[in-house]
């Protein structure tokens, strides 16, 4: 049971390309605050994926940074899926930058893998000449789409051509890395089986039992199979959903709404049916007869405002594609049909956290507040450690993270910190300190001398105003010296606890002589 | 034979059968006598208020819908303590916190709104001036679409009748009111603050109808909450600033006023003040 033989084009770092960067410019694409794509000559001074932007620019002032905008690589991509559909009409976009083709056809037609290999090589590579990118792409051919993809990665500004049956040798020395699977190429490391070979030499069963559903997944792919058994017969008609357009829509997010509604009913009905696609086949058609089709990858993982999603990016792609190609009437007629069915076996979902439909919710909401708002007025939390309560987590734009992944604490946070104030935490932070005035019995302010000698008990406390609580019991003082090594950010404090006989708890420091309202225990 | 209770509890999470209460958000143990059924019905509104502690007592009441994977947002509360709501439990991934812009009252109603279905709780600044039709309407989509509203008043209780329990504007369904806070820890000049003994009551409409208490430690030693024994049983032990049996927790004491004597008889450069 062998994978289908399949081409693989693969733009690398697309993103940036889409931006409208030249490769000798300095650019960046981030997302989050992440980079996720640099131009060569950004890499060639050490940025790289995954860094901060202000650690991007950091090792390279000049660079010029990118928002991310899917549809905006998606929009670019079209004018390359164009320049595909000379070999053959069904090519799979998985994201933009990699797009795939069974070759069974082309191929025969072509003079064989090699040959076609060469020749979409050459089309693309004119596509990319016209952005300022040529000799970036790469071509794979291979049995299957993962095979062929690595091969389109290993050729790099080239072409390979993985022999029929060679699957399994030429994956066999590559990482486990390449799996795409984080967590279990950690694993798979610590375990020793470094090389996708090693892994694929396991017994399926056993890998069965250690690693699961997913694992099954990632074994096949290790050993040059497809990721499930392609299915053989062509799925149920009946499955397909369409829509017609009356009066014909004009504007793409006309469209696009339509689309969402299909999608939840293809949705429905292979729910109803117990199965899951893998692929859907978006096909619009225009007044005028023109129809445009394009395959989406879906693995089951889309939801149907994803799918929806595809339609905008597909139609605003053939709005802005070659002229010659390009629609003349409004849409009439929308088709979502799945390609490639197979009984659903359920997606694994983490089973601590990780993805899930609360999340997608609470990120949609958000969402919609920093529209009402601006981006700037949902922060989440991140823990950064630090002595005051107001150091310990800190809060950054929601803007700026991905909301409802699982973020990294930085280093310190989970660093002792000598002189901080003991648990529980204060309940009540105010974002600015409030200027008040601890006195003693006699109504002198008390003063903490730099041994950290106070000059007398505190008695009492004037909030603000006529607000004047009577001292209880107290602690302190706590100094805190922080950056005395940076002039502009050090600081020198001392901290008391206070418990007023109203039952109420502050904390107060004094710095440079002032006291200060820095937390309520409420 | 005693089963863990994280074990009960993820039973309880994969169990086919879907009970009564099961589709209200779980709420921490020492929190579960004071509410019906000891969940949070979902579409509720829960007012918490109370003189001291009403702040900690709203953090407490999201910590076990938060970790069983439900979101938390807090709205128009800027001066919330995020290092308190992280040690008592809230998980800070499924934590967002909005700011109303102040000078636009106009736009608080639609961003509340915005969030009542998006995330399961939604904690709110209960002393902000919304109209009471805009408080209805939005009770009413919580109803609709299952997330729990908790308006906050901190401070010398929110306004309350005896028939219509209510905080601040909103009239609750639930209401969560902390008394009697007293500290322990803190002496004349050296402790810390360790724990807080706080009554919290709570009264409300249909099957909460009849009034609960329950003494909790809010926030205990670790900054958690934990149920507490009668305030009566251990007043004497609970005088504030008392020094009755030695305990572990005054030798810890003791041991931290040492290292502040010691702190201070080093030296140090410049004046402080």
């Amino acid at each position: 049971m062998t994978a289908v033989r399949t081409l693989v084009l693969w733009c690398p770092h697309w993103p940036v390309v889409a931006a409208g960067a030249a490769p000798t410019e300095p650019a960046v694409v981030v997302r989050a605050n992440r980079v996720v794509a640099a131009t060569p000559a950004a890499r060639a001074e050490g940025v790289g994926a995954g860094q901060r932007r202000r650690e991007a620019q950091g090792r390279c002032p000049a660079v010029v940074v990118h928002e991310h905008d899917e549809a905006r690589d998606v929009r670019a991509f079209a004018a390359v899926a164009a320049a595909l559909e000379r070999y053959t009409p069904r090519i799979e976009l998985s994201r933009a930058g990699t797009a795939a083709f069974p070759t069974r056809g082309p191929s025969r037609y072509f003079g064989g893998d090699t040959a076609l290999a060469a020749a979409v090589w050459a089309t693309v590579d004119d596509v990319m000449e016209e952005w300022g990118w040529a000799g970036t792409a790469g071509v794979g051919v291979a049995d299957g789409p993962f095979p062929a993809a690595l091969a389109a990665q290993a050729a790099a500004s080239g072409m390979e051509v993985v022999e029929p049956g060679g699957s399994p040798s030429f994956l066999a020395p590559l990482p486990v890395g390449t799996l795409d699977r984080p967590d279990l190429a950690d694993v798979l490391v610590r375990l020793g089986l470094r090389t996708l070979g090693a892994f694929g030499a396991l017994d399926a069963a056993d890998v069965v039992a250690r690693f699961g559903a997913d694992g099954r997944t990632a074994h096949r792919l290790a050993r040059g199979l497809d990721e499930r058994p392609p299915a053989t017969s062509p799925p149920p008609r009946h499955l397909a959903v369409a829509a017609d357009l009356d009066p014909p829509a004009e504007r793409v997010d006309v469209a696009a709404f339509v689309a969402k509604g299909l999608a939840d009913e293809l949705h429905a009905r292979l729910d109803a049916d117990g199965l899951s696609c893998r692929r859907v086949v978006v096909t619009v058609e225009t007044e005028q007869g023109e129809v445009h089709e394009r395959v989406w990858r879906h693995e089951g993982a889309l939801g149907p405002g994803a799918v929806a999603d595809r339609v905008r990016w597909q139609l605003d792609g053939w709005l802005n594609g070659p002229t010659a190609r390009r629609p003349t009437g409004g849409v009439v007629r929308l088709v979502i049909s799945p390609d490639e069915v197979t009984a659903a076996t359920g997606r694994q979902l983490g089973f601590w956290g990780g993805e899930s439909a609360a999340t997608e919710r609470a990120r949609r909401g958000l969402a919609r507040v920093q529209g009402l708002l601006g981006p700037d007025a949902v922060t989440v939390p991140e823990p950064r450690g630090g002595r005051g309560p107001a150091d310990q987590v800190g809060r950054v734009p929601a803007a700026a993270v991905d909301v409802g992944e699982p973020r990294s604490a930085p280093a310190g946070a989970a660093a002792p910190w000598p002189g901080r104030v003991p648990a529980p935490a204060p309940a009540v932070v105010p974002a600015a300190p409030a200027p008040v005035e601890v006195r003693d019995v006699e109504g002198r302010v008390v003063t903490v001398d730099g041994r950290g000698a106070m000059s007398a008990p505190p008695a009492d406390i004037v909030l603000a105003g006529r607000d004047v609580g009577a001292v209880q019991a107290w602690a302190g003082p706590w100094p805190a010296e922080e950056r005395w090594w940076d002039p502009e950010a050090r600081r020198r404090r001392a901290r008391l606890q206070l418990q007023l006989t109203d039952g109420r708890a502050v904390l107060v420091f004094v710095e440079g002589g002032r006291w200060w309202l820095e937390a309520v225990y409420d | 034979m005693a089963v863990p209770t994280e074990l009960r509890a993820l039973a309880d999470r994969v169990a086919p059968v879907a009970l009564a209460r099961d589709r209200g958000l779980p709420v921490v143990e020492a929190l579960q006598p004071l509410v019906p059924d000891a969940v949070l019905t979902r579409g509720s509104v829960v007012g918490v208020t109370g003189g001291l502690g009403a702040t900690s007592l709203a953090l407490a009441l999201a910590v076990g819908a938060s970790r069983a994977g439900s979101w938390t947002v807090v709205v128009g509360l800027p001066e919330l303590g995020l290092a308190a709501a992280a040690e008592m439990g809230v998980v800070l991934d499924r934590l967002a916190l909005v700011a109303l812009p102040p000078h636009d009252p106009a736009t608080w109603a639609p961003v509340l709104a915005a969030l009542v279905g998006a995330v399961d709780m939604v904690v709110v600044d209960g002393r902000l001036r919304l109209r009471v039709g805009e408080i209805r309407r939005l009770a009413a989509r919580a109803r609709e679409r299952g997330s729990v509203l908790v308006p906050v008043v901190p401070g010398p209780d929110g306004a309350r009748s005896p028939r219509r329990p209510t905080v601040g504007e909103w009239t609750t369904d639930l209401t969560l009111s902390a008394t009697d806070a007293r500290w322990e820890g803190l002496a004349d000049g050296h402790g810390y603050l360790r724990r807080r003994r706080v009554t919290v009551v709570a009264e409300g409409r249909g099957r909460a109808a009849r009034a609960r208490r329950a003494d909790l430690w809010l926030p205990t030693a670790g900054g958690g909450v934990a149920p507490a024994a009668p305030a009566s049983a251990v007043a004497a032990a609970a005088v504030p600033g008392g020094r009755g049996e030695r305990d572990t927790d005054d030798v810890l004491e003791a041991a931290v006023a040492r290292t502040e004597r010691f702190l201070r008889s080093v030296p140090a450069g410049a004046q402080v003040s």
